[in-house]
Parts: C-alpha cells; sequence; structure tokens
C-alpha cells in the first residue's frame, strides 16, 4: 500500500461514514451477538457492535459493501472497542484477537472485490483503534486527582494485541481515532512502533483526535496544537479530527491542525451535533455544503463522515470532494 | 529548521526567534529543601503549590525531580505528575522529567500526555546504552537534554565540550533517526573564580561551546543551570545575581536557548553598576589573570552596602497597642520603652499592658509560629522585645501580681553532669511566647533541687534537658525521685540524645504520672497544653498506654536480635594491613589562643541553621523560597557578631594535641613516651551477630597487631571568655544573641577540631602531608583517617575522656574541665582521638553482652555495676 501517499498527493479520498448508524437499521438483537459458544455467556452483549464481526459477518460485509457502492476510499473497520479494555465491560476479553481478525479479514474481503471490479480505483482498509472507555490522563475519582484507573503500560499492552490482529487480518492502514485523552494516543502509537520494528514493516497510521466542546480542547485539555505536538513524533500518515462536533463547529481547529501539520490532514465529522433523542439528523445536502467550507479553503486530504452519517451522506462527499484539489504543502511554519 | 515544540495542555514553540526559554526549578528535591520536605511528608497538595508559584512567576517549562535517597522516586513522580495533570494551570506548560535514573525517567514519560523534555542522558555509561534511551525518548515522543559527558567523564574544557556534544549529536541523528530539533545540549556550567586557575575559562569555554553547538549542529539548542557559575559567591547575592545576569546576557548572545534558573535571582543587565559589572564580567570572560582577586576584593565593599533598603516607619503613626504589637511580631526593639511607657499611662494598670496588648501580639507571634509563617530566629526576636517590656514594666507592678493568667508554670532544667542548654532555652522562649511562665533554673542542676523548687513555686510541668548519653541516666533518677516523692506533676524529657524509645522503655516506667518525650521545641507547645488542658485526663492516659506499648514492643524486638560471644567478637575483628606512619612532632603541642580568624572558614553553618530549627543545607538554605530570607537575615546578624567576636578577641580559642607510641593487648591500648607505660585506653567491640565476611569492629582494629603503632589525641575549646558574653546579653533580656553567642561557640569550636585535624594529618603527624580538600571535603570528611570522641557511638563510654584529658593534661593546658558526667566545660569544646590508618572509619557500638562488660570492667579496673551503669545506653540486657 506505498502508493497511498502518492495518491493523497493527488487527490482527495474518502472515509467511509458510521459503522453503529449502520448497524441500528439492521435492528439486532441479543441473538444476534451470540454464537454457538456464545450462547450461555453471563453478560448481556447487546449493542457490543464489535462483536458482530464473529457472529453476524453477513451484516458487517453488506455495510462495507454499501459504503464502497457509495465511492468511499477507504473502509473502517468494526473495531472501535476492539480491546480487552473496552471489552472488559462484556467479560469478552479472550475474543480480542477473533473481533479484530475477523473484522479486519471481513473489510479486507470487500475492498478487493471492489478493487477487483473498478482496478482504477484502489480501496483501503483502516483498522479502527477507539480510544477504550479509560482515560490514562484523567481521573475518575473526584476526590483523588491523582488517581488513574487505567495504566500507559495496560493501554500499550491492549492497543498492540489489538493491533497485530488487526494487521494479521489484512489491514492497510491503522487508523487511531476519537482521540480524547493524547496519552491513551501515545500508548497506541507506542505499541504500534514496536510492532513496526518487531515485524519489520512500515504501515501507514492515521491519528484522529476529537474536539469535545466549543472550548476548542480534547477531553484532557488540550488544545489542537498541542495534541499535535504530542503526537508529532510518530511517522503518522495523516492527523485529524473527527466525531464530537458537526462538519461546521470542526472548521476552525481543522484550519488550525491544516496549518501546522507536518502530515496529511483528514476530518470525519458527525452529521451535525445530536437532537434532543441523541439523533443526528443533518441530511446529506447539508452536510455537503458545509464539508464544501473545508474544501474551497483546501483544509485537508482525506475527509468522511463520523457519527449519524450513511452511505447517501459518503456518496455526497464522494462526489464533491471530487471536484477540489486536495490540501496542499506538508510542513509548518 | 524546524521549531522544537513542546507541549502541556498548551504548546511551546522554540525557535530561533524565540526569546531565552525559563526552566522552572524548584520543583526539585535535589534543589529545594522545601519541596523535598514536602514530598518526603507527602504533603502533595503544597508541593503543587510550589509548581504553581514557578508558573506563575514566569517558569515556561517545569523541572520535576525526585532524585533523593530517602524517597521512591519513581512513585513519587508519578504521583506528583499526575497530580500537575489535574491543575490545568500548571499543566499548562510542558514538563521536564529530570532524573539520573532511567526507570524514573520513563515512569515519568509514560504519565504525561504532552510532548516533555527528558533531562537528561549521555554517553557516560556508553552508547549502546545512550542509543537505547535516546530510542525510547524518541517512541514515548519527548525532546531531550543531552549532558556534556562521556566514558571518560564529565567536559571541562571548550574541547571536549565540543567533542562530546559533536559525538552525541552524530550518534542521534545516524543511529536513532532522532529529530534534531529536539535535542537539547547541556554543556556543563562550572564555577568561576574558585581560585584554581584551570576554573578561570569555565565560562568563556561554556560559551564558546554553546557558540560551536548552533553553528556546527543544526537544529540542536543549547540549556544549563546557571546558579553553578557563582557558586564561589554564596552568601553575597548582590554579587552572584550581577554573575547571573552577565552570564545570561552573554550566554544568550552566543545562542543559549533555555536554561535552569531562579528568576528571583536575575536582574536586569542594565541596571548592574558599572564597576560591578566590569569585574564580573572581567571574571566571566577571563579577561586579566587578576580577575578573581579583584572581584572577591570588590565583592567585599558591595556585601554590605548595595541592597539596603530605607527603613519604613509609617507603623509609627498607629496606636501604641498596634505599634506594640508591630513590634513583637517584626522583632523591633528600638523604641519597646517609650511604647511601654506610653501604653501603661494610656491603660492605667502595667498588668494590663501585659495581659492586653503585649500577650495579644505574642500570640498572633505563638499563632504565626505555629502555623509555619513565622521562624524560630523571629520568635526569639520578638521575645526579646517582650522580656525588655515586662523587665521595664516590673517596677511598676504591684506586689499582688495576678497569676491566673498564664496557661501554667513549667520549670526547665539541664540535669546535672550536663552543661548543654541551647535547646532548652529556645524551648523556654518559645512556651513564653505561647503564654506559658517559664522559670529556667540553668545547666547542671541536680534532682533535689529541681524537684525542690518544682514544690516551691507549684510547677504545672517539669522539663528536663541533656545532651551527653550519661544525662538519661541523670533523667531516670529524676523520674524515680519523683515517684519516691509521690509527686504529680508531668515531667517533659528533651535534648539531642534523648528519644521517645528511652523514654518509654527507661524514664517512664519508673514513675507512675505522666513522663512525655518531646522531640523539639514546636512540639512542647502542644504537648504542654495537652497536659494543661480539660483534657488532660484523657490525653495523659493516651500517652501512657501509647508508651506502655512501645516498651513491650521494645522488648520484644530485643529479644529477636542475635549477639555472638565476646570471644568469637574478637576473632571477628577487623585485620588490616598495618599503615605505621611515625609522627613529625610526637608528644604534646600546646596552642594557646589561636587565631579566630584562621577558624572561621572552617565553619560547617548547616547545623547552625539546624540549632535555629531552619532546615536545609548551607548555602542553597539561603534561596530557599520559604526559609531562605530569615536564614539570611539571621546568617548576616551571625556575621556581624562572628565579626565583632573575632576583631574584640570576645572569644578565645585554645587546643593541645597529642601523638603518642601505643602498643595493643587485646582490646586495650597500652601508650608510651620513651618507652615507659603512661597510659592505657580501653575499647568497646560490637557484638551482635555479623553477616559472613563482615567484621565485628573496635576502633582498636584501626591500629597494627604485634607492632608499635601511634595513636593521637585532642582537646580544643574555642568558649574561653563565653561566660561574660552571656552575663551581657542575660542582662539585656536579649535570649536572640544569648543563643546567637553559643551557637556560635559551638561552631567555631567544631571548626576548630576540623581546623587542628587537619594540621594534624598535614603537618604535627603529616601522614597526608600532600592532601589539598575544600571546606566542602571536610565536612564531609574526605580526608584519611578519623578523629572518634569518647561517648559518641564508636567508643560509648564517656570515662575513657577521663583517661584522654589526663594524658593531654587538658585542664591545664586549655582549661577545659570535666563535669562528674564527663561534659565538657565550657560547652563549646571538642574532644577525641586520631586514627590514621587509611581504613579507618566511623561506626556505631551497638548492644554488647554481659561477657564484654564484665571483661571491660576487668580490664578497666572497675566494679561491674560502675561499667553497666556508664555502658547503659548500649548494654543488650536489663540491670
Amino acid at each position: 500500500m506505498s502508493n497511498i501517499k502518492e495518491i493523497l498527493r493527488e487527490r482527495i479520498l474518502v472515509l467511509d461514514g458510521a459503522m453503529g448508524t449502520m448497524i441500528q437499521q439492521h435492528k439486532p438483537e441479543e441473538e444476534d451477538f451470540r454464537n454457538e459458544e456464545l450462547k450461555s455467556h453471563p453478560k448481556f452483549l447487546k449493542g457490543n457492535n464489535d462483536l458482530l464481526s464473529v457472529t453476524r459477518p453477513d451484516i458487517i460485509k453488506e455495510i462495507h459493501v454499501e459504503y464502497f457502492k457509495a465511492g468511499a476510499d477507504i473502509a473502517e473497520t468494526n473495531t472501535f472497542s476492539g480491546t480487552t479494555i473496552a471489552q472488559a465491560d462484556y467479560e469478552l476479553e479472550r475474543w480480542v484477537y477473533e473481533l479484530n481478525f475477523q473484522s479486519a479479514k471481513i473489510a479486507k474481503e470487500a475492498a478487493i472485490d471492489f478493487a477487483e471490479k473498478e482496478p482504477h480505483k484502489p480501496r483501503f482498509v483502516a483498522g479502527s483503534m477507539g480510544p477504550t472507555n479509560r482515560t490514562a490522563s484523567l481521573s475518575p475519582d473526584v476526590n483523588d486527582p491523582g488517581f488513574r484507573a487505567v495504566t500507559f503500560e495496560d493501554l500499550r499492552a491492549a492497543y498492540k494485541q489489538q493491533a497485530e490482529a488487526l494487521l494479521d487480518g489484512g489491514v492497510d492502514i491503522l487508523l487511531v481515532e476519537t482521540v480524547f485523552d493524547t496519552l491513551n494516543a501515545k500508548a497506541a502509537l507506542f505499541a504500534i512502533e514496536e510492532i513496526k520494528e518487531e515485524r519489520e514493516i512500515d504501515i501507514p497510521v492515521m491519528v484522529s483526535g476529537t474536539i469535545t466542546d466549543a472550548s476548542g480542547r480534547t477531553l484532557s485539555g488540550q488544545t489542537t496544537e498541542a495534541f499535535l505536538a504530542s503526537i508529532s513524533h510518530a511517522d503518522l500518515l495523516s492527523v485529524g479530527l473527527n466525531c464530537a462536533l458537526g462538519a461546521r463547529q470542526l472548521r476552525p481547529y481543522l484550519k488550525i491542525l491544516s496549518e501546522k501539520s507536518a502530515f496529511f490532514v483528514s476530518a470525519h465529522p458527525n452529521a451535525g451535533l445530536p437532537n434532543e433523542f441523541g439523533q443526528y439528523d443533518e441530511t446529506p445536502e447539508q452536510m455537503r455544503d458545509q464539508i464544501k467550507e473545508f474544501l474551497d479553503d483546501g483544509l485537508v486530504n482525506i475527509v468522511g463522515g463520523c457519527c449519524g452519517t450513511t452511505p447517501d451522506h459518503i456518496a455526497e462527499i464522494v462526489d464533491l470532494a471530487a471536484q477540489f484539489e486536495p490540501r496542499k504543502g506538508e510542513v509548518p511554519v | 529548521m524546524k521549531p522544537l515544540i513542546l507541549s502541556g495542555l498548551e504548546p511551546l514553540i522554540i525557535n530561533e526567534y524565540s526569546n531565552f526559554v525559563n526552566v522552572g526549578e524548584r520543583t526539585n528535591v535535589t534543589g529545594s529543601r522545601r519541596f523535598a520536605r514536602l514530598i518526603a511528608e507527602e504533603e502533595y497538595g503544597e508541593a503543587l503549590e510550589v509548581a504553581l508559584d514557578q508558573v506563575r512567576g514566569g517558569a515556561q517549562i517545569l523541572d520535576v525531580n525526585m532524585d533523593e535517597g530517602m524517597l521512591d522516586g519513581k512513585a513519587a513522580m508519578v504521583r506528583f505528575l499526575n497530580l500537575v495533570a489535574s491543575e490545568p494551570e500548571i499543566a499548562r506548560i510542558p514538563m521536564m522529567i529530570d532524573s539520573s535514573k532511567w526507570e524514573i525517567i520513563e515512569a515519568g514519560l509514560q504519565v504525561v500526555q504532552g510532548k516533555s523534555v527528558v533531562n537528561s542522558i549521555s554517553l557516560k555509561g556508553g552508547e549502546d546504552e545512550f542509543i537505547e534511551q535516546a530510542g525510547k525518548v524518541k517512541r514515548y515522543g519527548a525532546a531531550v537534554v543531552v549532558m556534556a559527558f562521556d566514558e571518560q567523564g564529565q567536559a571541562d574544557s571548550y574541547d571536549r565540550r565540543v567533542e562530546i556534544c559533536e559525538r552525541s549529536y552524530r550518534v542521534l541523528i545516524d543511529k536513532v533517526d532522532f529529530p534534531p530539533q529536539d535535542i537539547i545540549f547541556d554543556p556543563n556550567i562550572f564555577p568561576v573564580a574558585t581560585g584554581i586557575e584551570e576554573h578561570n575559562s569555565n565560562a568563556v569555554d561554556f560559551f564558546e561551546a554553546a557558540a560551536w553547538i548552533k553553528e556546527n549542529l543544526p537544529g540542536a539548542k543549547v540549556s544549563g543551570g546557571v546558579s553553578n557559575v557563582s557558586f564561589s559567591f554564596r552568601g553575597n547575592n548582590v554579587v552572584r545575581e550581577a554573575m547571573h545576569t552577565a552570564f545570561l546576557y552573554h550566554g544568550i548572545k552566543a545562542g543559549m536557548d533555555m536554561g535552569i534558573v531562579n528568576a528571583g535571582m536575575i536582574e536586569v543587565y542594565d541596571e548592574i553598576p558599572k564597576d560591578l559589572l566590569e569585574h564580573v564580567e572581567d571574571v566571566l570572560l577571563n579577561r586579566r589573570p587578576d580577575a578573581t582577586e579583584r572581584l572577591l576584593g570588590f565583592a567585599e565593599n558591595v556585601k554590605g552596602s548595595g541592597k539596603q533598603k530605607v527603613e519604613d516607619l509609617s507603623w509609627r503613626e498607629d496606636s501604641v497597642e498596634k505599634r506594640l504589637a508591630h513590634a513583637l511580631v517584626k522583632g523591633i526593639i528600638d523604641f519597646i520603652d517609650e511604647d511601654t511607657e506610653e501604653a501603661k499611662q494610656k491603660i492605667g494598670s502595667p498588668l494590663k499592658v501585659i495581659e492586653g496588648p503585649l500577650m495579644d501580639g505574642m500570640n498572633v507571634v505563638g499563632d504565626l509560629f505555629g502555623s509555619g509563617r513565622m521562624f524560630l530566629p523571629q520568635v526569639v526576636k520578638s521575645a526579646r522585645v517582650m522580656k525588655k517590656s515586662v523587665a521595664y514594666l516590673t517596677p511598676f507592678l504591684e506586689r499582688e501580681k495576678s497569676s491566673g493568667s498564664t496557661k501554667g508554670k513549667i520549670l526547665l532544667a539541664t540535669v546535672k553532669g550536663d552543661v548543654h542548654d541551647i535547646g532548652k532555652n529556645i524551648v523556654g522562649v518559645v512556651m513564653a511566647c505561647n503564654n506559658f511562665d517559664i522559670e529556667d533554673m540553668g545547666v547542671m542542676v541536680p534532682a533535689d533541687k529541681i524537684l525542690d523548687r518544682a514544690e516551691e513555686i507549684g510547677a504545672d510541668i517539669i522539663g528536663l534537658s541533656g545532651l551527653i548519653t550519661p544525662s538519661l541516666d541523670e533523667m531516670v533518677s529524676v523520674a524515680e525521685e519523683m515517684q519516691r516523692r509521690k509527686m504529680k506533676t508531668p515531667l517533659l524529657i528533651g535534648g539531642a540524645t534523648t528519644s521517645r524509645i528511652h523514654t518509654a522503655v527507661k524514664i517512664a516506667p519508673k514513675y507512675e504520672n505522666t513522663v512525655v518525650h518531646v522531640l523539639d521545641a514546636s512540639k512542647s507547645v502542644g504537648v504542654s497544653t495537652n497536659l494543661l488542658s480539660d483534657k488532660s485526663p484523657e490525653y495523659r492516659e493516651r500517652i501512657k498506654s501509647e508508651y506502655l506499648e512501645l516498651a513491650e514492643n521494645h522488648a520484644s524486638r530485643t529479644e529477636a536480635k542475635a549477639y555472638i560471644p565476646y570471644l568469637s567478637a574478637i576473632k571477628n575483628g577487623l585485620k588490616i594491613e598495618p599503615h605505621i606512619y611515625q609522627p613529625n612532632q610526637p608528644g604534646i603541642t600546646v596552642f594557646e589562643d589561636y587565631d579566630l580568624s584562621k577558624i572561621e572558614k572552617y565553619i560547617d553553618w548547616t547545623p547552625f541553621f539546624s540549632t535555629w530549627m531552619l532546615k536545609g543545607k548551607y548555602p542553597s538554605i539561603l534561596e530557599n523560597p520559604t526559609i531562605g530570607k530569615e536564614a539570611k537575615k539571621l546568617y548576616d546578624d551571625a556575621r556581624v557578631m562572628l565579626n565583632e567576636v573575632i576583631s574584640d578577641k570576645l572569644l578565645r580559642a585554645k587546643a593541645v594535641i597529642g601523638l603518642f607510641e601505643v602498643e595493643r593487648n587485646g582490646d586495650d591500648l597500652v601508650v608510651f613516651k620513651e618507652g615507659k607505660e603512661i597510659s592505657k585506653f580501653h575499647f568497646l567491640r560490637q557484638q551482635g551477630k555479623k553477616a559472613q565476611g563482615v567484621p565485628n569492629l573496635s576502633l582498636i582494629d584501626f591500629l597494627s597487631e604485634g607492632s608499635k603503632d601511634y595513636l593521637g589525641g585532642f582537646a580544643v575549646t574555642a568558649g574561653v571568655g563565653i561566660e561574660k558574653l552571656i552575663e551581657e546579653y542575660k542582662s539585656q533580656y536579649d535570649d536572640y544573641n544569648e543563643i546567637m553567642v553559643k551557637a556560635l561557640a559551638d561552631r567555631l569550636a567544631e571548626a576548630f577540631a576540623e581546623l587542628m585535624h587537619e594540621r594534624t594529618r598535614k603537618e604535627l603527624w603529616g601522614y597526608a602531608a600532600q592532601e589539598n580538600y575544600d571546606n566542602e571535603s571536610l565536612i564531609r570528611e574526605k580526608y584519611q583517617g578519623i578523629r572518634p570522641a569518647p561517648g559518641y557511638p564508636a567508643c560509648p563510654d564517656h570515662t575513657e575522656k577521663r583517661t584522654l584529658f589526663d594524658l593531654l593534661e587538658v585542664e591545664k593546658n586549655t582549661g577545659i574541665t570535666l563535669t562528674e558526667s564527663f561534659a565538657m566545660y565550657p560547652a563549646s569544646s571538642v574532644s577525641g582521638l586520631y586514627f590514621a590508618h587509611p581504613e579507618a572509619k566511623y561506626f556505631g557500638l551497638g548492644k554488647i553482652d554481659r561477657d564484654q562488660v564484665e571483661n571491660y570492667a576487668n580490664r578497666k579496673g572497675i566494679s561491674v555495676k560502675k561499667a553497666e551503669k556508664w555502658l547503659a545506653p548500649n548494654l543488650n540486657y536489663e540491670i
């Protein structure tokens, strides 16, 4: 996949949209999350979407196919919560390797199908590595700010296992995403560097942070620029922002990244901000208009969708992206 | 070139256009006593405030160092950095993770989300280790400080700095692929004007190396610890500040990007007086061969002058009550008589002046001291003001003085046989400030006299003090006597050799009422208050049961430790190669009236500050953010008194040294003069069971076995004439200067002992004629040979002092006398034995068994009972 950098210099690549939103449309029930082996698992499993890659691979593959059909260049694996730390709530730590391996395999199969059908348009699979449900630089206990529920070492080990399984399953890219605590991301990057050294491979790595609200900071308190400085030691393909905000709210922070980043820049915003029912109701057309603003200013190299986005949103973005030049100039300051 | 971009919650960008970056240095346990104490006591909340002060004071990076032997450095680093992460105002700036231990650095790297700086790595441990650590630093996403240090040592010349920095740079770039902009060199800032010629170019070498680095190693930055350069001028802040400022001026011109700096010790370059600046720059830039001497000479002038502030007398406008309170809190004695008179007229009753404004003022002082916002020297000055005011009022007081106003009567005394009383005086002052009525009976007070007096005045508490070990026994006797008299008064125990455990095990069981050990003056207030409060019965009960438990635990623990028979201990003595040095000047040498100005520079100031309950190492204590200001004032006062003492010869120093031929006879040492036996010392030997290969030591092991060898003895004093001074201060109610002169005399005596030991090694005995140590090395005892004193851990029997005194004719030669407990008078005296062997070292005897005590009594020709009395603290059995 050495040519992804070359392609990125030529055109804007489109990342797929939300996985969760699409899974919801299939309305999976508790039995969909169980197979023979999990028949009598003591924990309630519904909602553990990553598990569907093992128990209902058909649903997941179908979603990848739909996004590729809509024109996405990069599919994200269904592994947002695929670490021992995130799976601990379901007591499914021992399934972590399988989850990631199967998810990668399904997405890769879909990518290969499309690449054969449309050889002029290479398709890539990015292994999604979510933030876990714990933070290494914040205390969950208000009475003891020095306490930490997870250590760097815990995270490093968990991410390493996830990344190895994703690579074994065939992903082309690793995507450390929805970073709300930079220290978690640094542990993931540390693990990836270890794997690169041990396996003597090079693998493109994307990092995407999350600006939580209008303060313009990550959950762990960093400004966009501090976040960028804190991860720039790693050899990255791209750095970007996703989730939490819609495209419009994301724009000022994306602008900072675009100015300062030595890497390609990505953005995959939500379909607006959630409404009072927690649903994202920005239409594909509305989202298109907002994304156009990024593209007008040449802020991004990779663009896609996060929560609330569907193949329809992605199709609009694909159509739009084809009309614009990618962001130029990778050397900051 | 790419900039160096660091981050906390916000980024810090350092490029060629950036101003000099200040690295905050106070969150460093090796550099700040206060921070070290806060971390040791796990006062992390206050430790965070130190960090916050740094940020608010303009620090752009925070250096955090937890390298202290007694700390779990890794845990402290992690805990502190985690807490910093919870304080956005601090976490805003990048961290500098500072340690000489890689494991602490790595633990730190694992808890910071931003891009931090590692301080430091170097080629010291070889290239492989350097590459591995640099690789890890890169993977954790930090920048790195590289020290100019390699396998051969620290770079101390321009050439070595260049050589090591270039090599480090090449390894980092070529073998680690380290980003060049993330490399920060620390090319070692060393002191100048040390008097050693090779040091003259230290600053110039740094500047030139910095310029070379910036010119030849693209992207690399230069940093350094600035305070080091002015090390020779400790105590002279005017000169130090000028040196730091000028150093930074030239360093930044040469390309220095950042530095670890005490922002309080920097001036504005243009505001340094031209003449001072010229002298300082002559030294820094090595512009003339006599630059050091010229600056030293010049420094003497600026020391006293310059920064003196105009006295602010606006407080004189306030009401008389407020003026009294101000004078008390600030310790200003100048106006106290007139203000007291005015208050007496205004209020109408002298007693009401004492109970009103004076007590109110002292309550403020007591509160401030109790909460750590005032320090002992200030409190003592306040007490002086109080006493002077009370003395003024006394003639006007009516006979029927009401006594209900105080918290209680405390009777203090140093026990029979002991002459040490600085600590007890301090206790008296502090307690008086807290509204206790103090009667101090002085030193060498027999038990009967203390107890008679206590009954006579109806003392509410009796406090006993002592410094030497035989005083412990005397305190036991006092407790027994109190029991016999069926007294009820609580007994406080304090002084350097006393301890909670000794009090619990030896003293408390002798007296069925309350016995409490008080560690220091500040504790004495709380304990006494509790003892005399409404809650007293419960408090006394609690103390009693605590001490009982301590004693029981102690009993069960002592049984556990194993001892070996004395004969086996002898067999397991240390066997050494003989090193016999013939003295240049055998026999006795007397030094009459030694020049104090020659002694002065041997003073170790650190214990002086600890006498005043200011904890910290000199000279850094003078810059301590909390106590530095008071320490400096105290030091200045001490200097003034010391100069007066020296120039007016208010104290006199005398010494006697003796070097003798000796021969071992078992654990006894026979002393010869012209072939005739003239004296005999008796030594004791460790008897605890040792691990394989570890000897049971006795001092006598440091002398050759089977052939003649040599031993030295000495007694020095710097306290001749002190009584007159003490009387004078007492008559002026001046506790401050009374304690000061005693503390100084003690320091002079110790310094004199150091000086005479050096002269003995280099001249009189001459076994180390070539040695050349500075005072710091002397204080750290880097020299060859030891000088243990009878009564101290290696030879705890105080009665051997008698043998030494007779041998050296100490009384006749120096005027020092021994009390019945073998304390020396004047108190500011030191005596001991000299051992010259290169392997001679200090050790503690520990506990010994009955067989050795019997043997010792037999050798010494005394009864076993007597031996047991003097060796009581060292017996592993109950008498």
